[in-house]
Order: C-alpha cells, then sequence, then structure tokens
C-alpha cells in the first residue's frame, strides 16, 4: 500500500508508486487509444526542426500559449489603485471571476471586484438595468468613495454606452448624483490588459478633469509630478521603492494608481477590503502638477496624449530597470523638480555597479531569450545589454511595430544586441521553436515559462507577471538600483545553479 | 451521520436578518430568498435546506460565481487531453483559465496532450465586425499541421460568438468532412444561463450530438464494465477512485474527463454501468446514455471512509456476489490505513467547526470527510447548485446549519467573520480575506495545490491538509504583543 498516515504522500510523489504507474500503464495500453510511442517521440524531435519552425511562424490565425491577457484584467488592476475604489465590470460575471482569481494567484490578496452579471435578457436589451442595479448595489453594500467601471466583451458587442448609461443611473439615485463614476470602455477584442490599464487610467483622469465639474482648465502649477506606475505585477514593491527615493530627494509626487498597500495587506486579524491608493483629491489635484512620467509607455500612450490636451508636459520611460534606465528616470525627475538626486541615492547606484563589476565575467556573453509585455521587455533587454549579456529572442505577444522598432533601436546600440531579434505579436508556442532551434543559456519572463522551460531544459527566471509558481517575488523591488541588484541576484543564482549542476572535475567551492 | 449535531438555529437567523439589512430593499428580498437555516423535515434524518437556487445573480453585490463557458471549457472538456481545445474568442478566457485547474494527466503536452495549453483565435474588431467562422476555419488547418497527433478540436465559445451570428456548426461540419477528425462545437458563451452550471449542460449535450451521435466504436465488452463519470482529477483525484474500483473488480473503460482520451467519451454508451461523482455537472449525459443506451448510473463519494465504504457497497450490490465480497475486501484493506489516519488527526481536529463555499457537489459530499476527522460544518453553499443539489444536501447536513446559495463577497465575509469557525473551505477569491481575518482557510477547488483527496490514499492528504492549516503556529502571530488583547 503506497499511503500511511506517518508519511503521506501526495500527488508530487503518490503516482509514482507501482501501483499506480501500472494502473496508468494498463488504462493507456487498453483504454486510451493514444498514438504509440513512436509516433509520439517522432512528432516531439519533429517539433524541434527548423522546418516545424518555418511552419510554426506560417501561422496567421491559430494563437498558442499567448502571453498576454485581455483589457478589463488591466482596467480592474488600475482601478484598484485608488483610494477606496470598487473596480465594477459592466458586462458578463465569468470575466470578473477570472480577473479575480487571476490577480490573487499573483498577488495573494483578496481582490474585490464586482460584475453585474449580464446575461441573455441583457444581451437582447442592453446592460442598463444590470448598471443601475449594480452601482447601487455595489455602492450600498461595499461603501466605496468611487467605482470605476470597465466592460467585457459581451457589453462592447451589443453596444452599451457607459456615459449615458451611469447618467441615467445617477439620475434614478443608484448612486448620488457627485459620486465619482469614472469609466473606460475595455474591449477584449482590441489590445490587451496593458490597454484596458491605459484606458482606465485615462477614464479616472477624464472623470475628475472633465465631468465631474464640468471640463477643469490648468491653474497654477504645482510643485508635484505625477508618476504612472503602468501594469506590473512588482508594483507593491517598485511604487515603494520609487517613492523612497523620491522622499530622499524631496520631489513632491503623486502615483497614479498606487497598489502597492492594496495588494500588499498585513495579516493582523482585520481584512481591508480598501487600503492605501491614490487619494482621489490628489487625483483632482494633478491636472495641475508640473509633469506626468508614464514609467510605461505602452502602458499609458493614450492617457499621455490626454494630460498633454491639458497642457501638461508628459515623459514616458519603459519599466526602468538597470543602471542607465534608473539615471535617466531619476535625472528627469530632478530637472523636473529642481532637487538633486542625493549622495545616498548614487552611492546606491555605485554599489550595484560594483556588484555588477564584481560578477561581470558570469554575465558576459549569456544569451537569454525575454517575454513579457512589450514595456518590461524592453527594460529587461537594456539591463541585460548593460551587463554584458546577449539577448537573443525578445518576444511581446501584446507589442506592435512601434515596440519592434524602438527593440530593433535599442538592440542595435549595443555590441551585445548584434545577434537578437524583436518579436511582436508573436506567442509562446513561436518562442519554443525559437528556443529549440537557437537555444539560449536562460528565458526570462512569467510563470507561464515553465512549459517551455520543461521541454527546451532551458533554466526560467521568473520575473514578470503573473508569477504562479513561486511565492513573494513581487513584494520585492525590481525597479531602482535596490531593484536592479536584486535582478541581477536572481540571474547570478541561477547562472551559478547550472554551472554547479554541470560540474563535476570543477565542482569549485569559490566562484 | 456519524456525529449527532445541531447547531444554534435561532443564531444564523439573525445572523442571515443582518446581512439583509445591509442591502438595498429590492436586493435583500431577492437575496433572503438564497440565505438558509437547515431545519428537520418530515422524512427521518432529512434536512430541509430550503432555498432558491440556479437564478440569476444580483448585478453588484460580488457573486463569486463563473459563467457557461467556465463551466464547459474549464470543468468538462478542457481535461479531454488528445483534443485541442480553442478558446474561441478574445484572449482573456482562455487566458485566465489556462493551467488552472490541474486536471492531471498522462501524456506528451503539445505532441499527443493539450489539456495545459491555451489555444485561442484571440479575436480582434475585425472578427467581431466580419464574424470569425473564416478565420475558424483556416485556424483548425494550422492547428492540424501544428498537432498532427490531436484526435480532434473542441471549439469553446466565448461571449461574442453567439452576439456575432457565427455559424460555428457549419465549420464543425466542414472541418470533420475535410480532417476526419472529431470536431465539437461548444455553444457555452459566458452570458448564457447564471453560472457554470449551463456550460456543464451544454458541454454535455455536446458530448451526445458530436460525440456519440457520430457513432459508437467497436469495443470488446465485459461484465464488469464501468465509466468513471464527472471526475476531473484534480490534484490527481480520479486515480485513487479508478484504483479502488479495479480492486473491487470492476474495468473502468472511460475516465470522464480527467485523463480521459476521446476514445474514452465515444466509448461510454458500452459500459455496463456509470458511476457520477459530480453529480451537477455530469448528470445530463448520464441520463441521456439511460434513455438511449439503457445504462445505469450510480452516485457515489469518494471522500473520506464512511462515504467510501457506503459507496463501494453501493456499487457493488449493482454487481453480483464476486464483487460485493470484492468490495468487503477493500474496505477490510484500507481499514489500517483509516484508523491511522483518524488516530493521528482526530485529536487535533476534534470538535472545530467548517465553513464551506464550493460549487456544485462539494459542500454536500466532504461532509463526512469532516466528519470522520471529528469536524462539524456549520455553514454551507453552492456557488451553482440546483434544487436537487439542496435536496441531497439535506441528507448531509444537520439542523441549524447556514445555507447560502450564490452567497456574495459580503455575506460570506459577515458570515465568517461572525461564526468564526475553525476553518473555511472555499476558492481562491475567498481565500486571502478569509485568512486576514485569523480564519484558516484551505481552497476546496484546487485543494490548494494539493491533493488527491478521493478515495483512502486521498483521505491521508486531506486530513494531513486539514489540519497544518488549522494547527498551523502563524495564527498565533497575528496580534503583535504589544498590542492590549
Amino acid at each position: 500500500m503506497p499511503q500511511s498516515a506517518e508519511k503521506t504522500k501526495d500527488h508530487v510523489t503518490l503516482f509514482q508508486e507501482p501501483e499506480y504507474k501500472e494502473m496508468f500503464a494498463d488504462k493507456k495500453a487498453q483504454f486510451e487509444g493514444r498514438p504509440s510511442d513512436e509516433a509520439v517521440a517522432a512528432q516531439s524531435e519533429y517539433t524541434k526542426t527548423w522546418e516545424y519552425r518555418e511552419k510554426n511562424f506560417a501561422r496567421t490565425k491559430a494563437v498558442i500559449n499567448p502571453a498576454k491577457a485581455c483589457q478589463p484584467l488591466g482596467a480592474v488592476f488600475a482601478a484598484a489603485g485608488f483610494e477606496e475604489t470598487m473596480p465594477y465590470v459592466h458586462g458578463s460575471q465569468g470575466c470578473v471571476a477570472y480577473f479575480r482569481s487571476h490577480l490573487a494567484r499573483h498577488f495573494k490578496e483578496a481582490v474585490p471586484c464586482v460584475s453585474d452579471s449580464m446575461t441573455e435578457d441583457a444581451a437582447v436589451f442592453g446592460g442598463l438595468n444590470n448598471l443601475v442595479d449594480g452601482l447601487q448595489n455595489s455602492y450600498t453594500l461595499y461603501k466605496p468613495k468611487m467605482i470605476a467601471v470597465s466592460t467585457t466583451c459581451m457589453a462592447e458587442v451589443i453596444g452599451d454606452d457607459l456615459s449615458a448609461f451611469i447618467s441615467t443611473a445617477k439620475e434614478k439615485e443608484s448612486v448620488p448624483a457627485d459620486f465619482a463614476v469614472p469609466f473606460a470602455h475595455t474591449p477584449s477584442f482590441v489590445g490587451s490588459h496593458t490597454t484596458g490599464y491605459d484606458n482606465m487610467v485615462k477614464g479616472i483622469f477624464n472623470y475628475f478633469w472633465d465631468r465631474e465639474k464640468g471640463e477643469v482648465k490648468r491653474g497654477a502649477v504645482t510643485s508635484k509630478i505625477n508618476i504612472i506606475p503602468g501594469f506590473d505585477g512588482y508594483a507593491v514593491a517598485n511604487n515603494r521603492e520609487l517613492k523612497r527615493y523620491m522622499d530622499e530627494m524631496g520631489v513632491e509626487y503623486t502615483l497614479i494608481s498606487d497598489v502597492s498597500d492594496v495588494y500588499d495587506t498585513p495579516s493582523d486579524g482585520t481584512y481591508r477590503m480598501y487600503d492605501g491608493g491614490t487619494k482621489l483629491d490628489d487625483v483632482r489635484a494633478a491636472i495641475n502638477a508640473k509633469a506626468t512620467i508614464a514609467l510605461q509607455k505602452y502602458c499609458s500612450d493614450k492617457t499621455l496624449e490626454y494630460v498633454e490636451t491639458k497642457g501638461q508636459p508628459t515623459a514616458s520611460f519603459h519599466y526602468p530597470m538597470g543602471v542607465s534606465a534608473t539615471d535617466a528616470l531619476l535625472m528627469k525627475l530632478s530637472e523636473l523638480s529642481g532637487k538633486p538626486i542625493t549622495e545616498s541615492i548614487e552611492k546606491e547606484r555605485g554599489r550595484l555597479v560594483d556588484a555588477i563589476t564584481d560578477s561581470q565575467a558570469y554575465l558576459h556573453g549569456k544569451k537569454v531569450a525575454v517575454f513579457g509585455d512589450p514595456d518590461f521587455v524592453y527594460g529587461m533587454v537594456s539591463f541585460l545589454l548593460e551587463m554584458g549579456c546577449e539577448p537573443t529572442h525578445c518576444l511581446a505577444t501584446n507589442g506592435g511595430k512601434e515596440w519592434e522598432a524602438a527593440m530593433t533601436e535599442l538592440l542595435a546600440s549595443s555590441p551585445f544586441g548584434a545577434g537578437c531579434k524583436a518579436y511582436a505579436g508573436k506567442d509562446l508556442w513561436h518562442m519554443r521553436s525559437l528556443l529549440f532551434t537557437e537555444p539560449t543559456d536562460l528565458l526570462i519572463g512569467s510563470s507561464y515559462g515553465k512549459y517551455l522551460e520543461k521541454d527546451t531544459g532551458i533554466p526560467l527566471i521568473r520575473l514578470t507577471f503573473p508569477i504562479f509558481d513561486r511565492h513573494h517575488h513581487h513584494r520585492f523591488p525590481t525597479m531602482g538600483y535596490q531593484g536592479a541588484l536584486r535582478v541581477l541576484v536572481e540571474i547570478l543564482d541561477r547562472i551559478f545553479e547550472i554551472t554547479d549542476d554541470a560540474s563535476d572535475i570543477s565542482f569549485d567551492l569559490t566562484r | 451521520m456519524s456525529l449527532d449535531i445541531t447547531n444554534d438555529t435561532a443564531a444564523a437567523e439573525a445572523l442571515i436578518k443582518e446581512v439583509l439589512d445591509a442591502y438595498p430593499e429590492k436586493s435583500a428580498k431577492r437575496r433572503s430568498k438564497h440565505l438558509s437555516v437547515a431545519k428537520p423535515t418530515e422524512e427521518d434524518g432529512v434536512t430541509g435546506c430550503g432555498v432558491k437556487s440556479n437564478i440569476k445573480s444580483i448585478p453588484g453585490v460580488m457573486t463569486i460565481r463563473g459563467c457557461a463557458y467556465a463551466g464547459s471549457k474549464g470543468v468538462v472538456w478542457g481535461p479531454v487531453k488528445d483534443m485541442v481545445h480553442i478558446s474561441h474568442g478574445p484572449v482573456g478566457c482562455g487566458h485566465y483559465s489556462w493551467s488552472q485547474r490541474r486536471n492531471y494527466f498522462n501524456g506528451t503536452v503539445g505532441i499527443d496532450s493539450f489539456v495545459t495549453m491555451q489555444v485561442t483565435s484571440d479575436f480582434q474588431e475585425r472578427d467581431i465586425v466580419f464574424g470569425g467562422d473564416k478565420n475558424l476555419d483556416a485556424m483548425i488547418d494550422e492547428l492540424d499541421v501544428m498537432f498532427p497527433l490531436a484526435k480532434g478540436i473542441s471549439i469553446q465559445s466565448e461571449c461574442p460568438i453567439g452576439l456575432i451570428g457565427d455559424d460555428i456548426e457549419a465549420v464543425a461540419k466542414k472541418k470533420h468532412k475535410e480532417t476526419g477528425k472529431t470536431i465539437v462545437p461548444v455553444r457555452c458563451e459566458g452570458f448564457r444561463g447564471v453560472s457554470q452550471s449551463l456550460g456543464h449542460h451544454i458541454a454535455n449535450d455536446a458530448i451526445r450530438d458530436w460525440v456519440f451521435e457520430k457513432g459508437v466504436p467497436e469495443f470488446e465488452t465485459g461484465p464488469y464494465d464501468v465509466n468513471l463519470i464527472a471526475d476531473y482529477n484534480i490534484g490527481g483525484d480520479a486515480w485513487p477512485s479508478h484504483k479502488l474500483l479495479e480492486e473491487m473488480g470492476l474495468r473502468v473503460i472511460g475516465m470522464w474527463s480527467g485523463d480521459a482520451t476521446l476514445s474514452e467519451m465515444a466509448r461510454a454508451p458500452k459500459a455496463k454501468l456509470n458511476l457520477i461523482h459530480c453529480y451537477r455537472s455530469m448528470n445530463y449525459i448520464c441520463r441521456h446514455m439511460e434513455e438511449k443506451y439503457g445504462i445505469k448510473w450510480v452516485e457515489y463519494n469518494f471522500f473520506g471512509p464512511t462515504q467510501i465504504a457506503a459507496s463501494l457497497r453501493k456499487i457493488a450490490a449493482q454487481f453480483d456476489e464476486t464483487i460485493q465480497a470484492n468490495a468487503e475486501k477493500v474496505i477490510a484493506k484500507y481499514e489500517g490505513l483509516v484508523a491511522d489516519v483518524v488516530a493521528k488527526y482526530k485529536p487535533r481536529l476534534d470538535g472545530k467547526t467548517v465553513m464551506l463555499y464550493v460549487g456544485g457537489l462539494r459542500p454536500r459530499h466532504v461532509t463526512n470527510a469532516y466528519e470522520d476527522l471529528g469536524m462539524k460544518i456549520v455553514g454551507t453553499g453552492y456557488e451553482f447548485g440546483h434544487n436537487d443539489d439542496y435536496q441531497r444536501t439535506g441528507h448531509y447536513v444537520k439542523e441549524g446549519t447556514l445555507i447560502y446559495d450564490d452567497v456574495t463577497g459580503y455575506e460570506l465575509e459577515k458570515f465568517i467573520e461572525k461564526i468564526r469557525p475553525d476553518l473555511v473551505g472555499s476558492g481562491i477569491k475567498e481565500k486571502y480575506a478569509t485568512q486576514k481575518m485569523g480564519v484558516p482557510f484551505r481552497q476546496m477547488h484546487s485543494w490548494d495545490y494539493s491533493g488527491p483527496y478521493h478515495g483512502y490514499d486521498g483521505f491521508a492528504i486531506f486530513a494531513r491538509d486539514m489540519d497544518m492549516a488549522i494547527n498551523s503556529p502563524v495564527w498565533s502571530k497575528f496580534k503583535a504583543p504589544w498590542k492590549a488583547a
């Protein structure tokens, strides 16, 4: 008998017991009707070839293992970053169950969000009644300061008009007339979660700057700088790291959508449905800020465009990671605020450079494949280039032509980028072919990369959303000099593990 | 009914009133029909659960339910391992459900098995405007090139498909003719029905129409052939169950749908008996097989030794004396293991209270497994149960148990806060809010990444997991020592 109370075996080992292995073999031989082992082995080998790769890249319709989610996920994430805000999704309810689960699995936190549960009748008659009831119910039950509405594809296909519906709901007194209900149309058949993030942040600005009390004109400029972090699985730690730098420099700022306390609440006996987040008054005042900076351009294009229509200057980055990207961000903050970068920050920078110097021999020439959201891939690759690694395949399923061009330019800027190609709009089944035909030393991406690691044997380093199968990575930053140091150590650890595993004679104590 | 327990009916009723007071009037009235306290009925030993179920969720209240697509792709079809399941529509649905249900299988991913893949038509605006049929057609050809060893394809409709008037059935017929492979169109658009439940039903109907109706393969039958129906092999659940059935001399000719192949689905009508675990999600196809092929079906429960033994006997009673004697031998064989598990864990768990909120089966099915360890269910409810599920629940729960159908985030949080059970068993969306309150929690959809929980092998793991959740030292650290008690 394989099982016992004393040494209980669960799925990790139980099914390796002979009783189970025999049962699997019997089932396969007698009942499954699967292809022969030879056919499976042959096909398995075939998928590793250049010929298969060409067929794989000839795909134009089938999308296999794409590394992107849909718009409302980004909208829910963005909405969650505001003070006592209930994200609300107008449309089918299953979507909300998915968004909540998805974010909860990554952050290991509760993810409040409501749906207005549209079904067949709403498909025929529209979802106005759902919105009228839904706003009233969520306002009454959950007592938010703001309800931020986005849409599922169902509501978009039938053409529900959020602006008109919300006005009607207010007329019907679902919520008080002056209660903040910003909205964003977030069709999942356009763009990805990064687009949804952009749309929601823009929708929230638009509410406070153009709708709440009619059109607001930009007044006397304050000393504040608005920062939009973008969709970031590490936002909890990265936002805090950024605030630390700005506090130290004396830069005044407003983080626009700050989930750092929302998705990182303490365990002390109280469940906080709302905690932290950007104050609504700060959003109102943000129109008069000196400038708005987006940390992830492709998460904020439309928002920045909107901010510029108000006469406010903007700047954007691509997930600033590593030495130069952090330098550039800090210099921008310094330039805008007139506050110098402090000596202690400069020392931190020096320590990061020191660490890279100490370890450069192990990083030099390491071939790395990277996948993730467009800004992350850009930021990651620019840091790899600084460390003397050789990025080889860079892939963003939700990257466009503009991203591909920006990547090509970045890669051309360094001799270490010479052998690398950027793939916009490709998926992880494409990446599988790339890794088999042109293997790399490392793969950097999200948890979904674990299937590539298993198939190709190329070690995966998890550095971007979503991370489901490792805990608490998101509680430590990846941005700033400290974040870069942490990323450096993660990469080095993996390299040393591989070296140790591969060593026999040279199983060295000191490396 | 191993324990004689009654809960506090009056307290539970007061609690229901309290949560209803927080709603706007119209919604309070609607929600009141879904909340109840179990009461004795005229039928001996059965408790009435008296709630309305399987009706629309109220907008804006934070229902925990999912959709029909989740019921079909996520539950019924997704685990069928040698088929490629297309999430047909925009990218999200397939993304969020990608590999999240832990339906274990043996096979080579991307070669002859496709369970842990996300294959989607990734609808763009032009597909909404011009329709997706043409691209679906082309996509199936591409999948044939990518995955030549796949035995078939299912098309899992997302919301837009039914709204833009696509004819996926016509595409399926055409591609079946061209490729000779089984192509199954499933109309499981997320806006259909009120929960995952209609998705199960639609998925069952698709098996009937697009697998059975296309012909049942020749198969050499035996007297003890059974199908193991509606076990999705979460954490490997179906395997200890399979093992027990074989140990008692039955021959499992098909697993549905955990670790299933299309062959196993197709030959099901050749079985002598259908054994159904999750009644909610697959009773439809069992009823169909009974009507059309005359195959009887038996519900069973492999959670915890009391129910396992009862179920083994119930199943054996459908067969001859040899099988009946074998069932007794199987029960006896595992008595030692059961005794060891109970001896180890019951002292740590005795008298602990549990609140459950799960899908369509477990809110009742796991009850006795807890009781086997001395624990007591004080509240339970279904995300997508129907009236017949609540009727069946009456055979499991005790008087005074709080019953909540399609519970809202608000209600569940209040119930947990006020009842403060020793354990809550629910899903990922409920987990962290509960734990923040200092209440131990286990995910009872996914077994919290553990499992299997079915069968005797699974019971040991179940007991271990409940013990580790409840008796973790971390719960004593919630209050900072400098804070007044």
